[in-house]
C-alpha cells in the first residue's frame, strides 16, 4: 500500500460520500471522507494526501471557499471539483484558483478514476 | 392593446380639418366682408356722383330755357311781341336751333292770351290763366318754372314764364317746354336693364314717366324690377322733402336696391335715381363666386391632404402596436425563460444529490457483485440484472439533468469569428446521409453579403443542428427543408430561417414551443429541452429566435444574431 494514491473525499452528503470512499478503498486506493470543508481542513492539518475530491456546493464553506484555504495551506495536494448542479462555473473558478478539473455530478466511477489517476501523475511530475 | 383605428382616424382628420378650415374660413369671410364694404361704398360713391350730376345736367338745361326766355322777354318790346306775327318770328328763332319749346304766348295781368303761337293755337287763344296756380306765382315772383300740370289742353306738360314790365304794365311771356328734353336727361341715368329714374315734385307727383310703374302727378309706384311687374304696388319711400344729394341702400318690401336723391336747384324738383345691386354690385358676386370657388378648392386639398397625412399616420400606428405587442409577447417569453432556468437549475440540483448517491451505491453493489463467493449464488444473474438496469436508469436521469444544466447554464459564450454560410453548410452536412434515406430535400438559399459574425460557432451549430432535427421529424419523409441566411442591414442582424414543409403547429403548441419539457413528439422520443436550450443559448448570444406555423404546411424557425 506504499504508492496508493492518497484521496480525500469532501461532501455533505454521507451516503454518497461514505459509498464513494468504500468504492475507492475496493480499487486499491487509500480513500477517507470528510464531511465539511471545516472538517477537511483538519484532517489535512494532520494527514497528507495526494488528491482532494471537492463538493463545490456545501454548507457553511463552500467548495471554492474550501479550495482557497486547502490551496494555501498545501499548495501540492491537487484539487478535483465536484460540481452538481448549474454550478459549471463554480467548477471553472476552481480550475482558476488552481484545482485540477472538475466533473459533474453523478460522474460514473471509472471516469472519477480516470482523473484522480491523472491528477496523481500530475503530482508525481511535480514532485 | 386593441385600438380603434377608425375613432382615431376621424378624430385626428377632423381635427386638422377644423383647424385648416375655421381659420380659413374665418379669413376668407372677414375679406369678402370687408371687400364687400369697400365696394358697396365705392358704387354708392359712383351712384352719388351720377345722380348729381344729371342734376347738373338738368338744372343746366332748365336755367338755360330760363335765360333764354328771359332774354327775349327783355331784348323785345312788348308791343311787337303781342303781334302774333312777330312772335312768331321770334319763337321760330327760337325753335331753329332747338326743340325745347312747344308753344309761346303773351299773357296780360288780367290772365288772358293777348299772343299765341303753337299747334293749340285754337285751344288755347281763348284760355283766361287768372285763376291757374302758376299765374299769381309769376306775377310775384317775376320767372317762374312750374312743376308739370295738365292744363287746358288735357296734356302734362309744364311752362316757363317770365314777366315784362314794360311802361308801368305787366304781361307774362309763357313758354310749354317740350317734356321729350326732361325725359331725356332723366332717362340717360337709365344705365343698367334694371335701374330707373324719374323726377318728383315737393308733393312726391311724378314729374316724368318711370321705366317701371307710375303716371303723371301720380306718386310714384315700386313695382321691383322689371322681371316681377306684376308684384303689388308699393309706394317708393317719400324723397320729396330731399334737400342734400344722399344715396341709400335700403330695402322695399324686401327688395334690395340702392336709391339716390337730389334736388333741382332750379325749383322744388328732386331727382330720383334707382339701381339694382344685383346690376352694379355684379363685379362683387363674381369676385364672390370665385371666392367660394377658391375655398372649396381650398377646402377639398385641405381634406384630402388631411385623410392622406391620417392614413400615413394611422398606419404608423398600426405597425408600432403591432411591433409593441411582438415585443411584449417577447419579453413575456423571456421573463419566462428566466423563471424556468431558475426552476429547472433547483430541480436538477435537487434531483442530483440524491441520484449521485444512488448511482455510488448500485455502483458500490456492481463492485461487491464482482466478488467471487457471490457469483455463484442462485439468484445472482438476477442481482446482476438489477444492479445494471438501476445503473442504466440512473444513467438516463443523469442525461436529464445535464440538459437542463445545459438550459439553465450560464456560461460566458465563446467570441469567435463565423462564416454563416459555411457553418450551415458543416451543419447540413451532417444530416445529408439521413436525408437521402428519408427522401428530404435540403434546399440552400444564401445570401452573398451575409458577413463574418463574432459569436459562438459550436453553440449556434448546437441551436441549427437540433432546429434540422425538429424539422427531419416534423417532415418525416418525403419533404423539403429550406435553410436560408440573409443579412438585414437596418438593424445590422444576420438572419438564418430554417423552414420545413411538415405538419405544423397549432398556435397553442407555438405558444409553448419555447417551454421546457414541452413536446409534441412521442413520449419518449424527445426530452422536450432542445428548443429551450436553443432558445436560451440564442438569447444569450444576444439574439432572437422566432417560430412561425401553419397547421398542415409546416414551420419556419428564424434566428437573429448579432454581427457582433
Amino acid at each position: 500500500m506504499e504508492n496508493a494514491i492518497r484521496v480525500l473525499i469532501v461532501d455533505d452528503e454521507d451516503d454518497f460520500r461514505e459509498t464513494i470512499v468504500k468504492r475507492l478503498n475496493a480499487r486499491k486506493l487509500q480513500a477517507e471522507g470528510a464531511s465539511s470543508g471545516v472538517k477537511a481542513l483538519e484532517v489535512l492539518k494532520e494527514r497528507e494526501f495526494d488528491v482532494m475530491v471537492l463538493d463545490v456546493k456545501m454548507p457553511d464553506m463552500d467548495g471554492i471557499e474550501t479550495l482557497r484555504h486547502v490551496k494555501k495551506m498545501t499548495p501540492e495536494i491537487e484539487v478535483i471539483m465536484l460540481t452538481g448542479h448549474a454550478s459549471v462555473e463554480f467548477g471553472l473558478k476552481g480550475m482558476q484558483l488552481g484545482a485540477f478539473d472538475y466533473i459533474m455530478k453523478p460522474a460514473p466511477i471509472n471516469e472519477l478514476m480516470d482523473t484522480i489517476g491523472q491528477a496523481f501523475n500530475k503530482k508525481q511530475g511535480l514532485v | 392593446m386593441d385600438r380603434n383605428y377608425t375613432k382615431i382616424w376621424w378624430q385626428h382628420c377632423l381635427a386638422i380639418v377644423g383647424f385648416s378650415v375655421i381659420p380659413l374660413l374665418i379669413v376668407n369671410l372677414l375679406l369678402y366682408a370687408l371687400y364687400n364694404r369697400i365696394y358697396t361704398e365705392k358704387v354708392s360713391e359712383n351712384l352719388l356722383n351720377r345722380v348729381e350730376a344729371r342734376r347738373d345736367t338738368l338744372d343746366l338745361f332748365l336755367r338755360e330755357r330760363v335765360a333764354q326766355i328771359y332774354t327775349v322777354a327783355n331784348t323785345n318790346k312788348v308791343d311787337d311781341l303781342n303781334n302774333e306775327a312777330y312772335l312768331g318770328q321770334v319763337f321760330a328763332t327760337m325753335h331753329a336751333k332747338s326743340d325745347s319749346y312747344v308753344d309761346v304766348g303773351i299773357i296780360d295781368k288780367e290772365g288772358n292770351h293777348i299772343a299765341y303761337v303753337g299747334p293749340y293755337y285754337d285751344a288755347l287763344k281763348t284760355a283766361n290763366y287768372k285763376n291757374e296756380p302758376w299765374f299769381d306765382a309769376v306775377m310775384s315772383q317775376g320767372v317762374f318754372i312750374s312743376d308739370i300740370f295738365m292744363g287746358y289742353r288735357h296734356y302734362p306738360h309744364f311752362i316757363i314764364a317770365v314777366l315784362i314790365r314794360e311802361n308801368g304794365g305787366t304781361w307774362i311771356l309763357r313758354l310749354t317746354i317740350n317734356l321729350k328734353n326732361l325725359d331725356d336727361i332723366v332717362q340717360k341715368a337709365w344705365l343698367g336693364e334694371l335701374s330707373d329714374a324719374f323726377i318728383i315734385n315737393n308733393v312726391n307727383k311724378l314729374q316724368t314717366l318711370p321705366r317701371f310703374g307710375g303716371e303723371y302727378l301720380s306718386s310714384p309706384i315700386f313695382m321691383g324690377f322689371a322681371r316681377e311687374a306684376n308684384s303689388r304696388h308699393i309706394p317708393y319711400p317719400n324723397f320729396s322733402s330731399t334737400v342734400k344729394t344722399r344715396v341709400e341702400r335700403m330695402s322695399i318690401q324686401g327688395h334690395d336696391v340702392f336709391i339716390g336723391a337730389a334736388t333741382v336747384r332750379s325749383n322744388s324738383w328732386v331727382l330720383v335715381v334707382k339701381e339694382s345691386p344685383d346690376e352694379i354690385l355684379s363685379p362683387l358676386a363674381q369676385g364672390r363666386n370665385w371666392m367660394i370657388f377658391f375655398t372649396s378648392l381650398g377646402l377639398f386639398v385641405i381634406c384630402t391632404g388631411a385623410a392622406l397625412f391620417t392614413n400615413a399616420l394611422i398606419n404608423r400606428i398600426k405597425e408600432t402596436d403591432r411591433e409593441n405587442a411582438a415585443s411584449s409577447d417577447m419579453l413575456l417569453q423571456a421573463n419566462k425563460m428566466i423563471a424556468l432556468s431558475k426552476m429547472a437549475a433547483g430541480i436538477a440540483h435537487e434531483v442530483n444529490n440524491p441520484l449521485a448517491s444512488i448511482a455510488e451505491n448500485a455502483g458500490w453493489m456492481k463492485d461487491l457483485l464482482a466478488e467471487e463467493d457471490l457469483s455463484k449464488s442462485p439468484n445472482f444473474e438476477e442481482f446482476d440484472k438489477a444492479v445494471d438496469k438501476i445503473e442504466q436508469h440512473v444513467a438516463r436521469a443523469r442525461k436529464i439533468i445535464h440538459n437542463l444544466l445545459g438550459f439553465a447554464r450560464r456560461m460566458e459564450p465563446a467570441k469567435e469569428k463565423i462564416n454563416v454560410n459555411n457553418l450551415l453548410d458543416e451543419t447540413t452536412g451532417f444530416l445529408e446521409n439521413e436525408a437521402l434515406y428519408v427522401n428530404i430535400n435540403i434546399e440552400k438559399d444564401y445570401a452573398d453579403d451575409v458577413p463574418v459574425i463574432t459569436s459562438d460557432l459550436s453553440q449556434i451549430q448546437q441551436v441549427v443542428l437540433n432546429l434540422l432535427n425538429n424539422a427531419f421529424d416534423a417532415v418525416g419523409s418525403n419533404g423539403v427543408i429550406t435553410v436560408s441566411s440573409r443579412y438585414l442591414a437596418k438593424s445590422d442582424e444576420v438572419e438564418i430561417s430554417i423552414a420545413d414543409t411538415g405538419k405544423g403547429m397549432t398556435e397553442a403548441e407555438v405558444n409553448k414551443i419555447f417551454d421546457p419539457f414541452f413536446t409534441t413528439k412521442e413520449v419518449g422520443k424527445g426530452t422536450g429541452l432542445g428548443l429551450s436550450i436553443s432558445y436560451s443559448i440564442i438569447e444569450k448570444l444576444g439574439g432572437k429566435i422566432k417560430v412561425q406555423s401553419t397547421l398542415g404546411k409546416g414551420t419556419v424557425f428564424t434566428i437573429l444574431l448579432p454581427k457582433h
